[in-house]
């Protein structure tokens, strides 16, 4: 924040970044042979839904291209803090990561990309851990989630992960960011 | 980027006005100060007022937090309160401030600290028994947007001439330091020196004292609005202020006077004052916010691209 802004009391809003997020294809090609863990094909996006009409329309409009073609249909829905999740199902990871990008930019073009909080794809291993990689759209940086059981995370193999895609993604460094997101939908 | 986020001009005009008058005073003190006061008093006093403004702010999330009796909690003793700010942080972009809890049954929430990156925010155990989860994070978004406008900072500023009259006034009680009465011993037949100094100090004092409580009621308006668009829940905010006035009013006064010395940095004031209301409040009436907040739910509400798609009418 600027001097002025300080003085103005006004807060400029944040706009989401976006580019990162192409990196998902050859960091998911790095954790499947450095890891064994391969995408489920589920990958699901977090916002904040604002109130009034603008935001319910631009949000069905987003839904509606999204269904328009043969794959399965984006599944909506609101976890306890009031935060919109649209669940998007897809095996291949490019296709994956243009669907999370389109919810961004219709949201971003009707003047909600404040709204937007995070989005992740999951992955599993053949011994059926889970681990999701989370995208932070406005700090443009990725973090590994691993839950494991209820309210506990796998530390371990976050930290593991998080060495094994340095030099594909930009991981977040502050771990204090690498917030929990419990029964999150796609995990 | 696209953005619904609309300043509101008159805002930041009459604010910016405020912030002029008390800017102002300042160089008048500090200039009447060296004018009048000869010798090295002028600076002590002058120096001695801008250390005190300097040390509150300093050591603002400390001292708040002692005041209000507050204690500290991880995220595993909140967890909910904790990732509701996690939340709010990771929109705005703004690192993560210390979380604590009061408590007191007073339904109310507060931030403090030096800068961003050291700052708390203080939620009563009052306000979360009564919130919900959507009506706590509008509070949470107006309490970040004030550790994000540097409220702290900008209110010690701006009391720093009020702080230095302050002391003035209180020497010229016991004497003026014994600095003001040389000069009128030469001079009998006028008025004394320390008259008009103290006359000035008065009016000063009480210039500042109405542009303080002017500028915090504006920097309550800019939070409300701020917290309002980053949450997108205009409605939320509004609903809480609303059960936390209600709440506030109804409450005993013994337990509103504990409160009351941290009433700059609340999100309602704990003090329900009759007379002189609109004065000096530190914050701007429940009506004022709910209006603001009802302009802003129509400015979310409209669609940039001017109309509906067909299906919702024209």
């Amino acid at each position: 924040m600027g001097f002025w802004d300080t003085l103005s009391g006004r807060t400029k809003p944040v706009a989401p970044k976006l580019d990162a997020l192409f990196a998902l294809p050859s960091a998911s090609i790095t954790l499947q042979v450095g890891a064994n863990f391969t995408m489920t094909g589920r990958g699901a996006v977090c916002f904040r839904p604002a109130d009034g009409p603008a935001f319910a329309q631009t949000l069905s409009d987003v839904v509606e291209l999204l269904d328009q073609d043969d794959d399965p249909d984006v599944e909506q829905s609101t976890d306890e803090y009031g935060f919109t999740w649209l669940l998007v199902r897809q095996n291949d990871m490019g296709a994956l990561v243009t669907d999370l990008h389109a919810v961004t930019t219709s949201l971003e073009a009707q003047g909600f990309g404040q709204s937007m909080l995070c989005a992740l794809v999951s992955f599993t291993d053949p011994s059926g851990r889970g681990l999701a990689l989370v995208y932070l759209y406005k700090q443009g940086t990725f973090y590994p989630f691993a839950p494991a059981g209820q309210q506990r995370r796998d530390n371990v193999l976050e930290l593991q992960t998080r060495d094994q895609l340095k030099q594909d993604l930009p991981i977040e460094k502050d771990l204090s960011r690498w917030m929990a997101l419990w029964g999150a939908p796609g995990l | 980027m696209k953005s619904r986020f609309v300043a509101d001009h008159g805002l930041t005009a009459r604010m910016t006005g405020a912030m002029f008058v008390l800017g102002l005073l300042f160089v008048v003190v500090i200039v009447g100060l060296m004018l009048i006061v000869r010798g090295p008093f002028a600076i002590i006093i002058g120096l001695i007022g801008l250390g005190i403004a300097w040390y509150q702010w300093y050591a603002s999330d400390t001292l708040a937090l002692k005041a209000m009796r507050a204690r500290v909690v991880q995220p595993h003793e909140a967890p909910e309160l904790h990732a509701i700010i996690d939340r709010l942080c990771a929109m705005a972009d703004m690192p993560k401030p210390v979380v604590a809890i009061a408590y007191t049954d007073l339904p109310n929430a507060f931030a403090t600290g030096r800068s961003p990156s050291r700052a708390a925010v203080c939620v009563t155990t009052g306000i979360l028994d009564k919130l919900t989860v959507d009506e706590l994070e509008g509070v949470l978004a107006h309490e970040l947007s004030h550790v994000a406008h540097r409220d702290v900072l900008v209110m010690t500023l701006a009391s720093s001439a009020g702080i230095i009259t302050g002391m003035l006034l209180r020497g010229s009680m016991y004497g003026g330091f014994g600095m003001f009465g040389r000069r009128s011993s030469s001079n009998n037949n006028g008025v004394p020196v320390w008259l008009i100094v103290l006359l000035a100090a008065i009016v000063v004092y009480a210039i500042s004292f109405f542009a303080i409580k002017l500028l915090s009621r504006y920097r309550e308006l800019a939070a409300d609005r701020a917290g309002a668009f980053l949450t997108g829940k205009p409605s939320s905010l509004a609903n809480a202020l609303t059960k936390i006035t209600g709440d506030i009013a109804a409450i005993p006064q013994r337990d509103l006077r504990a409160a009351e010395p941290m009433n700059a940095f609340f999100i309602a004031p704990a003090v329900s004052g009759v007379s002189w209301k609109t004065l000096t409040s530190t914050h701007p009436s429940l009506e004022q916010r709910l209006e603001q907040l009802a302009e802003i739910a129509t400015q979310l509400g409209r669609r940039l691209d001017g109309g509906f798609s067909p299906g919702q009418g024209a």
